[in-house]
């Protein structure tokens, strides 16, 4: 219970992933322009996020990993199907994506259209593949860590989305060298706010 | 009908080539694939490598695509499209294990988001699907060196900088070090690569003054 708390923690504050592996950067910049849109994309890329993470750390342990597949039989036992991971984790996220989408698109039609292109766009969205490889990488030891990592990592992008929303609602009303407005001076607080986000290194639960 | 062929470096096609690396600079104009950008330029080396696996992918996937583009249905093509790339990244993947292990190991799960790059994804999407196979090619080709350049020149500035190296070497004279010089870790910290693709940005829309955001 303690290591499932200090997973969470650690992958919203400490791993967050767009201060800490800047994953998920093409929406996030596209889409923080306010507040009420981050907030849609942030609660659907969560969703998926869980989804997928939890799904592939199944097909990780019962189908990619050397040795996965021995449940079959003995014969499998030494088949290493590794390499197909990539294939199989996007496929994985498109179909979630899909779902997704026919959901938004029913239940609020409104958000449907303010996300537009950004939606299908989930699909490759860095932040839920990288989810899915460092949930590999880091070889979780059952579907529990792995959902919550999937689902503090959700949070942390969700958070980190909404933040910079409202900064650039309030950026509206500055004087902002022209050359520098829009994606310039959101890449620069961007950083800044992630050397504020390295102060959580190193904490331990 | 006696139509004439276009030339293989017809004007078109020389600046379907060459805008991306400035003028369209996926990077620092449609503000795509910025994550690995980010991530992978504390050093040069690997900086290079993401670079040419990056500019292989686009090249390939909006040549295949476009020569398939007249047999996909439009409703699956997004799948189809995700098949390709990861197709090409997984023998990318496995050619960089085989031959430069280490730095495979540096970029470890950035060349699997090459697939995710929306870099590649955007321009089939945008290009490849409605146009034919050459001009394809060098759109694939520009953006992906676009992209590359960028990426470059930020592990440039971050290597040497934050570790006075470049390409692993010690480029900056111990006499510096002796005189009271120092490095600047801050710049192999994520947040610094954000700063200087922003200040990148700043310094491309200065000189293009058609392409700053209202």
């Amino acid at each position: 219970m303690e290591n499932i708390f200090n997973i969470f923690i650690k992958s919203i504050f400490v791993d967050n992933m767009v201060f800490a592996y800047f994953f998920g950067m093409c929406s996030y910049i596209a889409v923080s322009k306010s507040v009420k849109t981050a907030m849609g994309l942030g609660v659907t890329v969560t969703f998926v996020m869980v989804t997928t993470v939890s799904l592939n750390w199944l097909l990780t342990r019962y189908l990619l990993n050397p040795g996965a597949l021995a449940w079959m039989g003995g014969e499998f036992a030494a088949v290493d199907l590794s390499f197909l991971s990539f294939i199989v984790f996007i496929a994985v996220m498109a179909s979630f994506v899909q779902i997704a989408e026919m959901a938004v698109e029913k239940f609020s039609p409104a958000l449907y259209n303010s996300l537009g292109i950004f939606l299908p766009l989930i699909a490759v969205h860095c932040a839920i593949m990288g989810g899915s490889l460092f949930m590999q990488e880091r070889a979780y030891e059952n579907i529990g860590e792995a959902a919550t990592f999937a689902f503090g990592s959700g949070i942390g992008w969700w958070l980190a989305i909404i933040m910079m929303a409202a900064i650039r609602e309030k950026l509206k009303y500055s004087n902002i060298p022209r050359p520098l407005r829009g994606a310039g001076i959101t890449f620069i607080i961007t950083g800044l706010a992630g050397m504020a986000f390295m102060s959580f290194l190193g904490i331990q639960m | 009908m006696n139509r004439e062929r276009e030339p293989i470096f017809s004007a078109k096609n020389m600046r379907l080539l060459l805008g991306p690396l400035n003028r369209d600079n996926p990077v620092a104009v449609q503000i795509l694939g910025i994550c690995s950008v980010l991530a992978v330029t504390a050093k040069l080396r690997p900086a290079f490598v993401m670079a040419v696996s990056v500019v292989a992918v686009a090249a390939l996937a909006s040549l295949i695509m476009s020569a398939l583009r007249k047999t996909i249905p439009s409703r699956i093509r997004i799948i189809v499209q995700l098949v390709v790339i990861a197709f090409l990244v997984i023998i990318v993947d496995q050619i960089l294990k085989a031959y430069v292990y280490e730095v495979s190991k540096q970029l470890s799960v950035f060349v699997g988001l090459i697939i995710t790059n929306c870099i590649i994804m955007g321009r089939v999407e945008a290009f490849a699907l409605g146009n034919k196979p050459w001009p394809s090619l060098l759109d694939g080709l520009g953006n992906g060196l676009g992209y590359g350049v960028i990426l470059i020149v930020v592990g440039f500035f971050r290597e040497l900088l934050g570790a006075g190296e470049l390409w692993g070497r010690q480029v900056i004279p111990d006499s510096f070090y002796e005189a009271g010089y120092m490095n600047n870790g801050l710049m192999l910290l994520p947040p610094m690569a954000l700063i200087i693709v922003g200040v990148i940005i700043w310094i491309q829309r200065s000189f293009n003054k058609d392409v700053v955001d209202k």
